[in-house]
């Protein structure tokens, strides 16, 4: 509802997603008559907000949630209705129709990101990028989609151009300090030096008073108004006036290294020799001192000049003894060593970064004004330590491990603050986001050198040099872990496998209740040649809804944003879809005629390698949940990869008494679960034939996963069964099962004994068959124990126990052991059907799980949930848990404040900063 | 003390059962019964959301009316009480 000064109005939208406005008119508390109008068309949202600003935020139900700004408050013409004008005759009241339309009132300005529902997840590395990607499909109807994810930002490319040569390093500088915008950008070559003017194009300038016949080692702002360039030979001083001032290197030697701020330039010598300049008043370069260190300098840094001040205290030098040093630049105890590190591997760059005090700061959260060094180590590790601001010493250090090559580090501005940039063999970007300092990868190709830049174009953007191209780009979303790419579906995605080979996708999409494309198609025409002389009821209304006119057609929305029309609910519309992720074009797809849905897929591998890799997929004809569930006919469809895998051919099709639910390969065989009966089946020429199946299954079989001569069955409502196949009788038994009913969603191999699953209540579960029973039942040689073995519970002779129990709040509906960084463990990740993605981290030793549970004991305690639960009685909320640590719970700890978590640091026995040390390791170790 | 619970205990079951809606005792008939737990059920799906979602999905209706069908279905679950049979 939103008020007006003079009126106000009510927003209501219906399931199709079409939105009316209601007004009522009345006078004092009398209502007289209530008009409805028809307002725009958006996609179905589970909550409206309409803001004072003049915005609408729409949540969606399924899909990204977008946020529209009102371009009109509807108060044009347009199709109303009126209580008082309500027209009743025998039937009820007379429905009035409309036409959807394009959105008139309304603007999408801007839109977030969500991946509910996620039906099906695979993490693989597919594009042979440095970390696998995770390929899930959501969404429901219309709004489907595939989606890529990879970990990290993303950035959006600006500019690229071809320099002549190889650079090897960039600047940007301003005029003056009061200047917002960049002034020039200079390349660095081999021997040479480039000048490019920013302006409304970038071109080549050779008036700047820059030296361009030598390679430059650093460029920059000096004072407020000269520019400075330091070249093998010497530092070049440019004044606004045009006045050069040369400083020439003594002798033959040449600087090596620079490090420098606004006021302050420190020059490193071959042989490594320091010497050190200030800017005095009149805004000349004075030498100040000279040191000499004990052997070449690897690396400089100065931190920022701070407020007010001016000069900064501390200079870092990182030296090829794997050493980096903190030295004075106080005029009383100049190029004094304040404090000595020794790391593990020679360093390569320095960075400081300067945190700012804030009192109550974006997470409520006190930050005292905090100094870091940064260091890229030879070995492709960033090496992070607090800096004392007073004293100069080095505490507190954590290392992380970036990449195979050893990072550079830059300064650059991220939201108006200083950020870290560190090219390694992919970029990263250290920024500090809602008080957090967070290090995450950018989705971007390897590059040399990097600077920031700011032009009235592009105000916080990076140009960086990789290979021959100079290229400009700005970094988007932050804060946000992936970064996807999104191919949108037709239907509802069922499930997906991977062509491991040819790097296809092949998906199943199918849908209860719609029309498929040509009765859409049909529909549409009929109508817009009927026109609205069409009968009365709502089953024609529906017909009328989608007889959009011509513009509807050009609409590229038009499917996705309107929804498909509703058809009667046992009519389904499904289609097999074989897509190529690189490009994202189908290059096949097949729609099933005759009310036939899919609902399994799986490539198989028959022993008889005639036709090589084939695809069944198990479908059901007819299928109806309401009144009682039943179907005409279930089918497996085989088919075979034509035209190197992009395109589809039926072989032949196998009808079955019930929806084969579940396919899997086994042993060059073709495992089905129809309905309660596992059956094992063979190619035939024509269709399929069965060769061996069980009947003891209580429900419906939904998952098959096969290891050696062990398969592993999910039932529908009963959990797991262990079966095994026994050749030479051809038989299948069933010799273990779970004692716990629990209604599968998804379900995962482990290893010869574990089964990972989740169920329908949010809980996600692993089960394990004791050691001794699977020895036993291995070393069984004639199978006599299993086939003659009296049932417990109504079930299997041997019961699996259960290892690991959790609620996560959210129904799961994949499963997956994967690796999301090069090198890291692998852990399980699982995707939600609301759209969230998490991961279960198994610990590797006995200290960690004691310091995990008893800071996850004392932030149950001291950090309640917000809505009043126990946290224990949540995470146990149907089974208790059992073995699992709550991660997102102990990662508050930072959020507490400092008194709350020095007490909690004392009882475990540690400091705070330990305790933050730890959470990021684990962290880092997933992702 | 046992005999005054004797008397009270239909009326502390009548508090509890006005109390905690759903409540049996030990006479519950199987019509009352199944009441009681498709009700339960259905209010469970209603309040949690990624159940209710799950089953938007499988539908393919949208979760307002999902919510709604549920809503309607806990006045008679299973239909209407059987005939009283006349003692």
């Amino acid at each position: 509802m939103h008020k007006l000064k003079s009126m106000f109005f009510f927003l209501l939208q219906t399931e199709y997603g079409d939105i009316f406005k209601v007004t009522l008119e009345h006078d004092g508390d009398r209502v007289s008559e209530l008009k409805i109008k028809y307002f725009d068309t958006i996609p179905v949202t589970a909550s409206m907000c309409v803001l004072k600003s003049g915005f609408l935020f729409a949540a969606s139900e399924f899909g990204n949630h977008a946020l529209y700004q009102f371009k009109a408050i509807g108060d044009d013409d347009d199709v109303e209705a009126s209580s008082a004008t309500l027209m009743e005759t025998e039937e009820g009241f007379q429905p009035v129709f409309f036409q959807p339309r394009r959105l008139k009132n309304l603007v999408r300005i801007d839109q977030v990101e969500s991946l509910m529902p996620i039906m099906d997840m695979k993490v693989s590395n597919i594009f042979e990028e440095e970390t696998p990607q995770i390929f899930t499909l959501c969404g429901r109807g219309p709004r489907s989609s595939l989606r890529i994810l990879r970990t990290g930002l993303a950035v959006s490319e600006m500019a690229v151009s071809k320099l002549p040569g190889i650079p090897s390093a960039v600047w940007t500088v301003k005029k003056n300090v009061i200047d917002e915008f960049d002034a020039y950008i200079v390349v660095s070559f081999t021997n040479a030096t480039l000048v490019l003017s920013i302006g409304e194009t970038v071109e080549e300038v050779s008036d700047s008073g820059f030296l361009d016949t030598t390679p430059s080692l650093a460029v920059s702002l000096i004072g407020d108004d000269s520019l400075m360039q330091v070249h093998p030979n010497g530092i070049r001083h440019i004044r606004e006036d045009g006045r050069i001032n040369e400083w020439r290197t003594p002798g033959k030697r040449t600087i090596s290294k620079v490090g420098s701020n606004r006021l302050q330039v420190v020059i490193a010598l071959s042989g490594g020799e320091l010497i050190y300049f200030e800017v005095d008043v009149t805004g000349q370069l004075m030498e100040v001192e000279k040191h000499e260190m004990s052997g070449d300098v690897a690396c400089l840094d100065i931190a920022p000049v701070p407020e007010g001040r001016q000069r900064s205290r501390f200079l870092a030098v990182g030296s090829y003894d794997k050493t980096i040093r903190i030295l004075s630049l106080d005029p009383d105890d100049c190029m004094q060593a304040l404090s000595v590190q020794s790391v593990s591997s020679a360093p390569e760059s320095l960075l400081f970064l300067e945190v700012q005090a804030s009192i109550g700061g974006e997470d409520g959260a006190d930050h005292p004004a905090s100094l870091f060094l940064n260091a890229g180590l030879q070995n492709g590790v960033l090496f992070r330590t607090v800096v004392d601001m007073v004293t100069g010493q080095l505490s507190d250090s954590r290392s992380r491990f970036l990449g195979l090559r050893a990072p550079k580090l830059f300064p650059i501005i991220v939201r108006g603050k200083r950020a870290m940039l560190c090219l390694s063999s992919r970029p990263w970007l250290g920024y500090i986001h809602q008080g957090h300092f967070l290090l995450t990868p950018l989705s971007y190709e390897t590059l040399e050198y990097a600077a920031s830049f700011s032009s009235d174009q592009c105000v916080e953007g990076v140009v960086a040099v990789a290979g021959e191209a100079l290229r400009i780009f700005t970094i988007e979303r932050l804060g946000e872990t992936f970064n996807e790419t999104v191919i949108p579906l037709r239907y509802t995605p069922r499930k997906f496998v991977l062509q491991p080979k040819r790097k296809l996708l092949v998906m199943i999409e199918s849908d209860q209740g719609a029309l498929t494309a040509e009765e859409r198609e049909a529909a549409r025409k009929e109508c817009f040649e009927a026109g609205q002389a069409g009968e009365n009821g709502t089953g024609s209304a529906d017909q009328m809804e989608n007889g959009g006119e011509d513009e509807d057609k050009d609409d590229p929305l038009s499917d996705e944003h309107y929804g498909y029309p509703k058809a009667e609910a046992d009519k389904w519309v499904s289609c097999i879809r074989v897509l190529d992720p690189r490009t994202g074009n189908t290059t096949c797809l097949l729609e099933l005629q005759d009310n036939e849905a899919a609902f399994s897929i799986c490539t198989v591998n028959f022993h008889d390698k005639e036709y090589g890799t084939l695809l069944a997929v198990g479908t059901a004809k007819g299928l109806q949940f309401y009144p009682k569930m039943g179907l005409t006919a279930g089918f497996i469809h085989i088919y075979r990869f034509v035209e190197e895998g992009r395109s589809l051919e039926l072989l032949h099709k196998t009808q079955v008494e019930g929806v084969p639910l579940a396919l899997c390969q086994f042993q060059g065989r073709l495992l089905a679960g129809i309905g309660p009966v596992l059956r094992l089946y063979d190619l035939g020429k024509k269709r399929l034939l069965r060769k061996c199946e069980n009947k003891l299954f209580p429900n419906s079989i939904v998952s098959i996963h096969a290891y050696r001569d062990r398969i592993y069955v999910g039932d529908i409502q009963e959990s797991f069964h262990y079966c095994k196949y026994r050749r030479d009788e051809n038989q299948l038994y069933i010799f273990a099962d779970d004692c716990v009913p629990r209604w599968l969603t998804a379900s995962y191999h482990i290893d010869f004994d574990t089964m990972a699953g989740a169920d329908k209540f949010g809980n996600v579960y692993f089960v394990r068959l004791p050691q001794d029973v699977s020895d036993e039942i291995e070393e069984d040689p004639t199978g006599g124990r299993i086939k003659w073995e009296q049932g417990k519970l109504n079930g299997a002779p041997n019961k699996v126990e259960e290892i690991v129990q959790f609620h996560v709040g959210d129904v799961v509906s994949c499963l997956q052991k994967a690796s999301l960084i090069p090198g890291g463990g692998e852990c399980i990740v699982y995707g939600t059907v609301m759209g969230s993605i998490g991961a279960l981290h198994a610990f590797t030793s006995r200290d960690d799980v004691d310091f995990f549970s008893h800071l996850e004991m004392h932030m149950r305690q001291d950090h309640p949930p917000l809505c009043g639960r126990d946290h224990m009685a949540y995470r146990s909320a149907y089974f208790p848990v059992k073995d699992v640590i709550d991660g997102d719970l102990c990662e508050q700890f930072p959020t507490l404040p400092m008194d709350l978590q020095k007490k909690i640091a004392e009882e475990l026995d540690r400091t705070p900063g330990e305790i933050m040390k730890k959470l990021e390791e684990v962290r880092n170790k997933i992702i | 003390m046992q005999a005054s619970d004797r008397f009270n205990i239909n009326s502390q079951l009548e508090h509890l059962q006005a109390k905690y809606v759903g409540t049996g005792h030990a006479d519950l008939n199987r019509f009352e019964w199944a009441v009681n737990i498709q009700r339960d059920s259905y209010a469970s799906y209603i309040g949690h959301y990624p159940l209710l979602a799950y089953f938007a999905i499988a539908e393919n209706e949208s979760i307002g009316r999902e919510r709604y069908t549920f809503m309607q279905k806990m006045l008679l679950p299973c239909g209407l009480p059987p005939e009283r049979e006349e003692d």
